[in-house]
């Protein structure tokens, strides 16, 4: 980019029809054309910025009405005269009674969702970060080029299987492995979703964090061997501590993933709301809520509303998540 | 980066300081290794019995004939052509702006805060998660734009959802044109959008087309976004003709027949889902395969 910058004003000032008319002999119409196309791109170029606000307007848009007094009687009929208890932020987050349903007290915490997300969230990153950073150590440092090639690719297609199919293998596979193998009641629980969410977190952990291992100086590899160290010694004492900005980006960046996953926690936590005592208990997470509730709530009733409130939270802490991921990754590229 | 170890270890004399280092390499190699292994092993195994599974059900009419008897009999064609059209319209409008903004990014941003913003921005919108995306996509489209359930609706919605994806391969295929194309050309006197238009978009053209393929894969799969905004439980449509659905129609879509069938369907035969499962996982496999062919022939055919 620094070229470019640097060589492009002398080249227009000279040339370009804008800054020399006489010389040039395009037409008045193809440097308005050109103006449009350089307005469009323009446009574009911060479209994400107007998306990524346009997400958050609108989520926000359908949830915020609940928060600011204009809740309604709980099922979307507006009751005037009716007495309604103002809706509590701190209620909403922290307790953990989730009836959304109940006719006469609908009550909405999510604090036993937020836990259930947390939970297997965990337990996926307690598998998927040794796995991952151990296979983008592999593929940097160990094996050669035929079989980085290869494994890259099957990384590759692991990452694209869709996340309904995970949640399909979740629900018929991996149900019954774990029912025999561990020998409990219910396959569909924490652990099932964690192996979920792992395998398709690992992905992105092995691939960024392979970038960052990448990242680091041949120098320093060198000044290492130089010394005498073995590889196992290079990557431990050197590599890591040397990358670990990167590969802590690396790991944020699967767990937002994991985070926001939908289709598959729906299909493999067993859905019942509850506070995990072991890994083989049933869960819910905020996600798989909202994807399985909203489809019969009324729209503009307090439950509708509620379910945009955790779309906010979990825009929030994915938000947060990937802001950090990127301040890491800022941190190496500075050095 | 690997430098070959025994080549420097055979200058030494074997004593059991050198040997135990040697051992620990090994066994480091090995425990990585199969930490890789680890990965590929569960994608094969899937893939194998998941194919196995889904067998008996598997055929030419199974594709082209519509779901019967409350999703337990008959083929997956409303689904499949669903699907299609969700993928074709979201990429008609994801692909241009996706591609211009990488333009914008790549030729024309300068490095200053706005344009890390923007950055920031480009990878936050790819980590939003699908159901917020589906919570946006029905807050927005669906409700503000009164486009109502429809397929252009869950269109618009996958589109913004997959641009991320358009936007970081398309930015790489325009930063590996070298610059020193764009400084001849514009040292022939060309403004800098008749460079893009002339030398730095033919030079990147089949990057970029590798990106298109890859949200085309990802479209096909996902489902949570579409849920709340186009896709339904059944449609049935006239059997053969492609032109089937209207833009404002809804429609079934592929990710959610697995879905429905899986989770709402009792007494479904056991293959069924394999089947759907399988179609699935084969399309988006054999569209990102085609990715992949696409980018090694690149490589190998690349002039500079």
């Amino acid at each position: 980019m620094e070229t470019i910058e640097t060589n492009q004003p002398s080249s227009s000032a000279v040339l370009t029809p804008a800054t020399a008319p006489k010389r040039g002999r395009r037409s008045a119409a193809a440097v308005l054309g050109e103006r449009c196309i350089e307005g469009l791109i323009r446009l574009c170029g911060i479209s994400a910025i107007v998306f990524v606000f346009a997400i958050f307007f609108f989520v926000f848009r359908e949830g915020a009405p609940i928060l600011f007094g204009g809740g309604t009687g709980g099922h979307g009929v507006t009751e005037p005269g009716a007495a309604k208890p103002s809706f509590d932020l701190a209620k909403f987050l922290f307790t953990k009674t989730w009836y959304p349903t109940s006719l006469n007290t609908p009550r909405y915490g999510i604090g036993a969702l937020i836990i259930g997300t947390f939970s297997v969230t965990l337990l996926a990153m307690v598998i998927a970060v040794p796995f991952g950073l151990g296979a983008a150590v592999f593929l940097s440092e160990f094996c050669g080029k035929k079989v980085r090639e290869t494994l890259k690719i099957t990384i590759e297609l692991l990452a694209a299987i869709p996340s309904v199919v995970w949640g399909f293998i979740g629900l018929t596979v991996m149900n019954v492995v774990i029912q025999k193998v561990f020998k409990v009641q219910v396959g569909l629980n924490v652990l099932n979703a964690a192996i979920l969410l792992a395998l398709m977190s690992v992905p992105i952990i092995v691939s960024i964090g392979e970038d960052a291992l990448k990242a680091v100086p041949d120098s320093y590899r060198e000044a290492g061997i130089a010394m005498g160290c073995t590889r196992w010694q290079l990557v431990w004492r050197v590599l890591l501590p040397a990358a670990k900005n990167g590969l802590l980006a690396a790991v944020l960046l699967g767990v937002g993933r994991a985070v926001g996953e939908t289709m598959a926690v729906l299909m493999a936590t067993g859905h019942s709301v509850n506070i995990p005592h072991s890994i083989f208990d049933s869960v819910r997470t905020l996600t798989a809520t909202i994807a399985a509730e909203l489809g019969e709530t009324a729209e503009g009733s307090d439950h509708y509303r509620v379910l945009f409130l955790i779309g906010i939270l979990l825009f929030t802490i994915t938000f947060i998540v990937n802001l950090l991921a990127d301040f890491a990754v800022k941190g190496i590229r500075k050095k | 980066m690997s430098v070959p170890a025994s080549s420097t270890a055979g200058l030494f004399t074997e004593t059991p300081f050198i040997r135990k280092k040697r051992r620990t390499e090994r066994l480091a190699q090995c425990l990585f290794g199969a930490m890789a292994l680890a990965m590929v092993i569960p994608l094969l195994l899937i893939l194998g019995y998941l194919v196995f599974k889904a067998a008996p059900l598997l055929s030419w009419d199974f594709l082209t004939t519509n779901p019967t008897n409350g999703m337990r009999k008959g083929g997956i064609w409303s689904a499949l052509l669903g699907t299609v059209y969700l993928v074709v319209i979201s990429l008609c409008i994801s692909a241009p702006i996706g591609v211009l903004a990488a333009v914008y990014l790549n030729e024309y941003a300068k490095d200053n805060w706005f344009t890390r913003i923007v950055n920031l921005s480009v990878v936050n919108l790819a980590g939003v998660p699908s159901i917020v995306h589906a919570l946006f996509g029905l807050g927005a489209f669906v409700l503000f734009a009164r486009l109502d359930r429809s397929i252009l609706a869950a269109s618009l919605t996958l589109a913004i959802m997959t641009m991320p994806v358009i936007i970081a391969s398309t930015k790489e295929a325009l930063a590996s044109v070298p610059v020193s194309f764009r400084e001849a050309c514009w040292n022939v006197g060309a403004t800098r959008w008749q460079t893009i238009k002339a030398i730095v978009l033919p030079n990147s053209i089949s990057g970029i087309l590798t990106g298109v393929i890859l949200q085309v894969s990802r479209t096909a799969g996902e489902t949570a976004p579409i849920m709340f905004t186009g896709a339904v439980f059944y449609r049935n449509i006239p059997e053969g003709n492609v032109f089937a659905y209207g833009i404002k129609d809804q429609c079934m879509a592929l990710s959610m027949h697995l879905y429905t069938v899986t989770t709402q369907v009792t007494n479904a035969p056991e293959a069924l889902p394999y089947a759907i499962a399988v179609t699935l996982l084969g399309t988006v496999l054999l569209v990102n395969a085609t990715a992949i062919v696409f980018r090694v022939w690149l490589r190998n055919r690349k002039k500079w």
